[in-house]
């Protein structure tokens, strides 16, 4: 952690005030890729509190994605159109109406982590790992049959909102909560939670507590990436959050090396630029991911970017 | 202090104590002796709101505690050092005592508590910024007997210190037991299969046998006890 975080957020953020300034003299191309990357940062950072420092094993951030994404892209569309009207409003009064959108999005993810997290976070590991892939495809489902959000079809014509300060200030504010908290004295109770359950109660923590917290923390940011990605494709559909997104992002995690918020940033964006980079083949995308899988698993079992920097946590 | 009626406990459906009863004197070390599987793990987990008894009731310093909640137990000063070592192996030697301190409020005490881990093991403090993973077994011992002190306990539950031990750490680790008890007044309960070693720090002992208690008494007569002795002090 650097060692004034308050000053790198508030540097992070006028950087991507910055980066946005000058975003017209930028390639649209390396924009958009940069946008992918930064939506899949938050992702996987955020999934790193829960499966990484509390090690609770999560399949559902997928889900809690695309919760914040209908919720958010439902807002844009329901009141873009009677506040601004056809012109469209400027850009502050866009930028607020996204805001609020975004954190509409990721308080309902947050709500939807509350409700599956307490009564599922008693269970442990495989359980966990099944009852969240269970209400990953819940989630799918019933975005698939309600008709008001678009069925199978999804939602169309979200307006553009997402632009790369937007994301730029979410990455920075994901990395920001997730190291203050992980580095706290109350944050290392996650970690001491990771580390021995039976001697975190015995010392006094309330473990069920921490994880119900860690996981709620996660679906939030998981919302907030949801409702960025859904103003930036324009357009969502219930089978783009289905469970190969999750487990696209738990092995960005488990590449990362569980509970090294540094590695699972380098992997999410290593995992992200690989397709790009490899276009041609881009059908083997998961060909590829379930071989690195397997390749990391044998080779390098406590994550390919888990070097000690210091006093690392993993 | 401590008074245990009836306690009974299962794992589903295999019974682990079956209605066990004893009382601990404030200021004493007892010991709870018995054999692998004899039920003291589970006792001890019990005590500190780890598992719920099937039947019976705990009292600490005259409150029934038995339906409280582990942080709820720990916060009157029943402090518990589980077996096995179960240290947090990524965080620090501090950070370690630190999360012992988890629920206490009052810095001074804290900064007190903490320098007196580091009087009784020095070796600690040498290794303060290490990770508690890299830690020796015994090393990793008296950091869990010093995580529990850091909770200010009034009495203290020790479950098998000497287990995977290097036997001169042992006797050190012994030594400062008594010393916890004597010059700081904490009453401590010893599980232990070492039975001569418990035996001889214990002024009082009961023997554990598959969820029974079979015997009990004052330390110094079950030491010459020819039935004990053929049992669990091999000879
Ligand atoms: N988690 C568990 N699930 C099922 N049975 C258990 C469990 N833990 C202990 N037991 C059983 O309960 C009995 C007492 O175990 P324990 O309290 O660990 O004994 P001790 O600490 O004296 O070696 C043993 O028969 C053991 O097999
Ligand atoms: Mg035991």
């Amino acid at each position: 952690m650097p060692p004034k975080p308050h000053l790198a957020l508030l540097a992070a953020l006028l950087f991507a005030f910055g980066v946005q300034h000058f975003s017209d003299q930028f390639n649209p191309y390396y924009l958009d890729v940069l946008t992918g990357i930064g939506i899949n940062v938050i992702l996987a950072v955020s999934l790193n509190l829960v499966n990484g420092y509390t090690g609770q094993f999560s399949l559902g951030h997928a889900g809690f994605m695309s919760v914040g994404a209908y919720l958010s892209a439902a807002v844009t569309l329901y009141f873009a159109p009677r506040w601004f009207g056809e012109d469209g409003g400027t850009a502050w009064q866009e930028g607020g109406l996204f805001l609020m959108a975004l954190l509409a999005g990721g308080l309902s993810a947050a709500f939807a982590g509350l409700l599956v997290g307490v009564p599922s976070l008693r269970l442990k590991g495989d359980y966990l790992a099944l009852v969240t892939l269970g209400f990953g495809e819940i989630i799918r489902v019933t975005f698939q049959n309600v008709e008001s959000l678009g069925g199978a079809l999804g939602l169309n014509g979200i307006p553009p909102y997402t632009t790369i300060f937007w994301v730029l200030a979410f990455v920075a504010i994901t990395i920001f909560v997730v190291t203050c908290l992980v580095n706290s004295t109350y944050g290392r109770g996650f970690l001491a939670t990771r580390d021995d359950e039976i001697a975190s109660e015995a010392v006094g923590l309330n473990t069920t507590r921490y994880k119900i917290v860690a996981f709620v923390i996660g679906a939030f940011f998981a919302g907030i990436a949801g409702g960025l990605y859904g103003h930036f494709k324009l357009t969502i559909t219930p089978t783009g959050f289905d469970f190969t997104k999750s487990i696209e992002i738990v092995v960005m995690v488990i590449l990362g090396g569980m509970g090294n918020t540094l590695g699972v940033i380098l992997a999410a964006i290593l995992l992200t630029l690989l397709p790009e980079v490899l276009r041609p083949v881009a059908e083997y995308r998961m060909v590829l991911y379930s071989f690195l899988l397997i390749v990391l698993m044998l080779a390098r079992p406590q994550g390919l970017f888990n070097f000690k920097f210091g006093k690392s946590k993993a | 202090m401590l008074r245990i009626t009836d306690l009974s406990v299962s794992y589903g459906a295999i019974s682990a104590l079956d209605g066990i009863s004893f009382a601990i004197e404030q200021g004493a070390i007892v010991t709870l002796i018995g054999g692998n599987g004899a039920g003291k793990t589970t006792t001890l987990r019990t005590i500190s709101g780890l598992l719920r008894p099937k039947a019976g009731r705990i009292e600490f310093l005259g409150e029934d505690i038995t339906k409280l909640r582990p942080h709820q137990i720990v916060a009157r000063g029943l402090c518990h050092v589980p077996e096995g070592r179960m240290i947090f192996s990524n965080l620090t030697v501090d950070e370690n005592l630190a999360m012992g301190a988890y629920l206490q409020s009052d810095d001074e005490l804290i900064a007190r508590n903490r320098d007196y881990v580091f009087s009784i093991f020095p070796r600690l403090k040498e290794r303060i910024r290490q990770m508690a993973g890299t830690l020796s077994g015994g090393e990793q011992q008296m950091l869990a007997i010093g995580r529990a002190l850091m909770g200010n306990p009034k009495f203290l539950m020790l479950d098998e210190p000497s287990l995977g031990i290097a036997p001169r750490l042992i006797s050190t680790i012994f030594e400062k037991i008594v010393e916890i008890n004597q010059q700081h007044g904490i009453t401590i309960l010893l599980v232990e299969q070492n039975a001569n070693l418990a035996l001889e720090v214990s002024r009082t002992a009961y023997v554990l046998e598959t969820g029974h208690i079979v015997m009990q008494g004052e330390s110094k007569q079950l030491r010459t006890d020819p039935q004990l002795k053929a049992t669990y002090l091999g000879g």
